[in-house]
């Protein structure tokens, strides 16, 4: 790197604050992980986080930078976390998960390294992607958002056929799924994943999306093939959507065909639109803030008495209430979600932190 | 000024029909190697239409569209860029919240030789340097260069269109359509215009073929003029001959209802 030589002051303490801000990443890991019976609660609303944001940045790929209206995240999830969880149970177990119906002897011996189970996961969801996009990629806005949609519960009601009995143990699910054995095993995948497609992104293919989604006609003027570039798009999206359906069934242990319902897809989109459509960092931030808000907020959910009074409106559901108005509240304020389509920078960070402290009224974040 | 006449673009009695309207009714008409051709006509002629079955968004109903001897018809506009035409929009069809360098850096990729996987794990560092190479070259021939950071939707109107012809050029193309370059621009900045698209062809050494309205502009750049109405190619010839044709007269101020200038 021939950098380090002409940094700017700026450039320096940017890259200062970076290496801190890893280093604190890593070391809150660290300690986490050294501890992990007594956090066992913060590391596994951790390890959610880091998966949806996998998936909300996969999803973002589509919808934010290719500007394809898709809502098939669930299903290329469900695939990727089934054919995981299939090649990663222990083959000692697999009778006891199977009881019902038996397992069907094609897989009964199939066994693979978890990477190689996630890898495969992915490859499977961006297979399925491959075949559903050529009919569905030719239409527009709502109606690929319609057809993508079906076709998630499509592949979700054909994980629960009975005729698939054998193979994904139909409604009774998957269970015996081998767990992380740490939280760096999560943040690896989580930033490797994440940063591939941010590599991605921003390299030459990446600017191929951004044309797509800015302008269609003008895209094909320039001489880009507009199905193929929306056909890779969407593969490589489901691709990791495969991966991080793959990393929530280990993070969950047991899976079954309700886990990937259309809610989870509305969850994955919601963060998204929370992040800012068209932003990583947004993503990530949104994945922590919407999985992390969802749990904190379960004090709603006790009893509340003050003095000998209870509280009638504090019961189980009423934080769903809180986060509801909570999310009305960051759209009303912020319509295009926390970071529009900027990344962060420390620049716009620190801008933003002035602006409050002299308190202005409008702050400028990152480059609007 | 060219001896030859090399034949770059061909159209044959083309034809495009949408349900009872027939949009272009046998159209015929040829750009050779170098020239500068406009088509005019009155609005709703048909001249878009034109431009759309030569790039292919739109398949004529019949006849013949050739491109340096090879017919173009089923060819979708992105192998139709590949080819060797570029064009234009009557109304700019910039990336618009893309910066100015990354518009023309998009169009640089058509000639790229590399594929996903080398793109995203910066295997294509040397593509990558030529094309961005190329780019900043490209802006600071058309003076666009200091704009380079700036989101496209920011330039000036002007700057803009002219945004958007580099943009085209990026492409490498042979033969340049432009769609009404000088729409809604005032007298000084359609004769900058007009300069510009002389300079673009020489240095270029491109076959340019528009659609204008502003008749100073046409008169004093084009070669040939073919005139369009209703569809039907009414008139053809050079500016001297388009000027005092009667049917072009009327075309313009006597049949039709719209004051074009």
């Amino acid at each position: 790197m021939k950098t380090k030589v002409n940094m700017t002051p700026e450039k320096r303490r940017n890259t200062i604050l970076s290496l801190l801000l890893i280093a604190a990443i890593l070391g809150a890991c660290a300690f986490l992980d050294a501890n992990k019976y007594s956090y066992n609660y913060a590391i596994s609303i951790i390890e959610r986080s880091m998966i949806y944001a996998v998936v909300a940045v996969s999803m973002n790929l589509v919808n934010g930078f290719t500007g394809l209206f898709s809502l098939g995240q669930a299903g290329f999830m469900a695939l990727g976390a089934y054919v995981t969880a299939i090649l990663t149970i222990p083959v000692d177990q697999r009778a006891s998960v199977y009881y019902i119906s038996g397992i069907h002897p094609a897989i009964a011996n199939l066994h693979a390294p978890i990477l190689v189970a996630l890898i495969l996961g992915g490859l499977v969801a961006a297979a399925f992607a491959a075949l559903i996009g050529i009919p569905v990629l030719r239409l527009k806005s709502d109606y690929l958002a319609i057809a993508t949609l079906g076709f998630a519960e499509i592949i979700r009601a054909l994980i629960s056929a009975p005729q698939l009995d054998t193979i994904t143990n139909g409604s009774y699910g998957l269970k015996s799924i081998p767990g992380f054995s740490s939280l760096f095993q999560v943040l690896a995948l989580t930033v490797v994943c994440i940063g591939l497609m941010v590599l991605l992104i921003n390299s030459s293919f990446g600017r191929m999306f951004k044309a797509v989604r800015e302008d269609e006609i003008a895209a094909e003027a320039m001489g880009i093939n507009l199905f193929k570039t929306k056909e890779l798009s969407f593969v490589i999206s489901s691709f990791f959507a495969g991966v991080s359906g793959g990393m929530l069934a280990m993070f969950m242990r047991s899976i079954d065909s309700k886990t990937f319902q259309v809610s989870l897809t509305y969850d994955i989109l919601l963060i998204v639109v929370i992040g800012g459509i068209g932003s990583v960092t947004g993503s990530v931030l949104g994945a922590f803030l919407v999985t992390a808000g969802r749990e904190l907020l379960r004090f709603f959910d006790e009893p509340l008495y003050i003095g000998s009074i209870n509280i009638p409106l504090f019961r189980p559901g009423f934080r769903m209430v809180i986060f509801s108005i909570l999310l009305m509240v960051v759209v009303l304020f912020y319509s295009r979600g926390l970071m529009g389509t900027s990344e962060f920078s420390w620049n716009g960070i620190l801008d933003f932190f002035r602006g409050l402290g002299k308190k202005k009224v409008k702050k400028a974040r990152g480059k609007v | 000024m060219n001896e030859m006449k090399e034949n770059v673009l061909q159209m044959e009695n083309v034809v495009m029909q949408f349900g009872g309207v027939r949009a272009i009714d046998g159209l015929s008409l040829e750009v050779n190697r170098g020239e500068i051709v406009a088509l005019i006509g009155p609005n709703g002629a048909g001249k878009t239409t034109a431009f759309n079955c030569i790039t292919g968004i739109y398949t004529p109903t019949s006849g013949a569209v050739k491109f340096g001897g090879r017919d173009l018809r089923g060819n979708a506009p992105d192998a139709i860029t590949k080819l060797g035409i570029a064009r234009t929009f009557q109304n700019i069809r910039l990336f618009s919240n893309l910066t100015v360098f990354d518009n023309v850096l998009i169009a640089e990729h058509l000639r790229a030789k590399d594929n996903v996987f080398s793109a995203t794990l910066r295997l294509n560092r040397k593509e990558e340097e030529r094309m961005r190479a190329e780019t900043e070259q490209l802006l600071r021939e058309q003076g666009l260069y200091e704009y380079k950071d700036d989101i496209a939707s920011s330039l000036p109107y002007g700057l803009q269109r002219r945004l958007e012809i580099a943009r085209a050029l990026a492409t490498k193309p042979e033969l340049l359509l432009l769609d009404e370059p000088a729409a809604g621009m005032n007298p000084q900045e359609t004769q900058e215009l007009t300069d510009f698209i002389v300079k673009i062809r020489d240095q270029y050494h491109l076959s340019i073929f528009m659609i204008e309205h502003h008749m100073d502009l046409v008169m004093q750049i084009s070669e040939r003029i073919y005139v369009l109405n209703f569809g039907k190619l009414i008139a053809h010839g050079t500016p001297e001959e388009i000027q005092n044709n009667q049917e072009v007269i009327d075309a313009y101020l006597g049949g039709s209802d719209d004051a074009e200038s």
